[in-house]
């Protein structure tokens, strides 16, 4: 697992209070993890932070899982 | 049409005196005080540097991380206090008709803490617009009532009242008020605050409010003492459960006693300032007792505002006189603000329960640190001074004032079967 994925595991784990055996690339904020709304503009949100980059919404739209997140950022991440 | 009788069937309390009713109740009939240096935060620039905060909070002992991380410290206290209650309450919930089950909360000000912590991460943050999605409904002050009504599916009437120092107060008399309409049967009534922060303590500090006396905070807040010096901030909450009569009895519930009569009033005077005749104190207690249709001579005790600032004292104090006439050198009067604090937009809760428990145990809590006689108040007048005092107690008053100039009184009553 790359580094990327592990600091994006533990923000979820902290966020959503699930374990981390959930954390799958395939795991699905709202579908898997029980995740409204808000939880994942908030996890949108701390990415950013943790990261240091900012993510335009238009981007945002399209991350909804796991993998997805790990994705963009390996791709934007300096 | 004839109003509906209404008692109270379960209590809970988070309190600078206790985590629970029990110790709390234990606590303010022994004249415990609950000031000590603050925590919160680092208050060593402020000019008062303590307060009455609950202590040895550990939030995992009550509510999940995950779901306590999106209340502020208001709500988190709401739902400990409110989960208490609901369990003394004892209801069967598969039997409760929930759209006819309500919450209806006080809180002066509501997440303090939230839009403190916020609006100073946007500022430290090259002011980019960056704010948690949970900011807002966390700190509108009627996430209180939004959690609770969620937690238990409660679909009936549910909001806030804001009156700052009067708000659950005024909670109490809107919950009493649609129970005796027969809109509800059971509401979760009561209120919060967690206003131990930069902003509150330093806001307040502003207004010179707050006591300062930093090296004796036990001894700071002493309402009717000559050398009391402004209020000490407390925090935390108390939830009274207020049910039909009839569905009490029909479920055999518990009754602890009879709420009888609330009453309003307002000084139209002053921001801040109370009215210096006690104009609105008086209105306020005449309003309360003609709605519980009882006379002065009834009330066996009175829980005052009594918040220990040099000016809002003593005008309660001639309200009562002139209100009571000599009745009031009869009854016994206490401010348990002595040991709790001011709870600002709790204190109502808090008192009322002081109030129902006093009925219950036929005791009034003190008015502990009393040093030396204010020569503007009379000394004929029982202030329950340092020790609690037993004595028959079938009527209890208790006043809140707020900011604004409101003001607002509840009765509560033994029960007579």
């Amino acid at each position: 697992m790359s580094e990327i994925a592990e600091r994006v595991k533990q923000i979820i784990v902290e966020k959503l209070g699930v374990e981390e055996s959930e954390v799958t690339p395939e795991a699905s904020f709202t579908n898997d993890l029980g995740a409204d709304s808000l939880d994942t503009v908030e996890l949108i949100m701390e990415f950013e932070k943790e990261f240091n980059i900012s993510i335009p919404d238009d981007q945002a739209e399209n991350i909804g899982t796991v993998g997805q997140a790990v994705a963009y950022l390996e791709e934007n991440v300096k | 049409m004839s109003f509906k009788r209404v008692v109270v069937t379960g209590m809970g309390a988070l309190t600078p005196l206790g985590k629970d009713v029990p110790t709390f109740w234990k606590n303010l009939v022994a004249g415990v005080s609950g000031a000590a240096p603050i925590t919160r935060f680092d208050a060593e620039k402020f000019r008062t540097r303590f307060a009455c905060e609950v202590k040895d909070l550990d939030m995992n002992d009550y509510i999940p991380r995950q779901e306590a991380r999106k209340m502020d410290p208001f709500t988190q206290y709401a739902v400990i206090a409110a989960d208490e209650a609901m369990k003394d309450a004892g209801f069967d919930v598969e039997k409760l008709d929930l759209d006819k089950a309500g919450v209806i909360w006080g809180s002066g000000i509501g997440g303090l803490k939230t839009f403190e912590d916020e609006v100073m991460n946007f500022a430290d943050g090259a002011k980019n617009p960056r704010f948690n999605p949970f900011f807002i409904p966390k700190m509108i002050a009627d996430s209180a009532s939004g959690v609770l009504s969620i937690r238990y599916g409660f679909r009936g009437p549910t909001f806030i009242t804001v009156s700052a120092c009067a708000s659950s107060t005024n909670a109490l008399i809107d919950a009493y008020n649609y129970i005796r309409l027969g809109t509800m049967n059971v509401c979760i009534s009561g209120g919060s605050e967690a206003a131990v922060t930069n902003a509150g303590v330093g806001g307040f500090n502003a207004l010179k409010a707050l006591s300062e006396r930093n090296d004796s905070p036990e001894t700071a807040s002493r309402p009717y003492d000559k050398d009391r010096d402004g209020f000490v901030l407390g925090e935390g909450g108390a939830a009274l459960i207020l049910e039909e009569y009839e569905h009490a009895k029909a479920r055999g519930a518990k009754i602890y006693a009879e709420m009888i009569g609330g009453g309003m009033s307002s000084d139209a005077f002053h921001i801040t300032a109370p009215h210096p005749d006690g104009r609105g104190a008086y209105m306020v207690m005449k309003n309360a007792l003609e709605d519980a249709g009882i006379r002065p001579e009834d009330v066996d005790y009175i829980n005052t505002h009594g918040t220990s600032t040099p000016i809002g004292d003593p005008q309660e104090i001639k309200a009562i006189e002139r209100f009571f006439g000599e009745h009031a050198y009869q009854l016994n009067i206490s401010s348990t603000k002595s040991m709790t604090g001011h709870l600002l937009g709790g204190a109502g809760a808090i008192e009322a329960a002081a109030c129902i428990l006093a009925i219950r145990d036929q005791v009034i809590p003190p008015t502990i640190n009393h040093f030396t006689d204010d020569p503007e108040i009379d000394p004929r007048l029982n202030l329950t001074f340092n020790k609690a005092q037993q004595r028959s107690v079938n009527v209890a008053l208790s006043n809140t004032f707020g900011f604004g100039g409101h003001n607002a009184s509840v009765v509560f009553r033994k029960l007579e079967a």
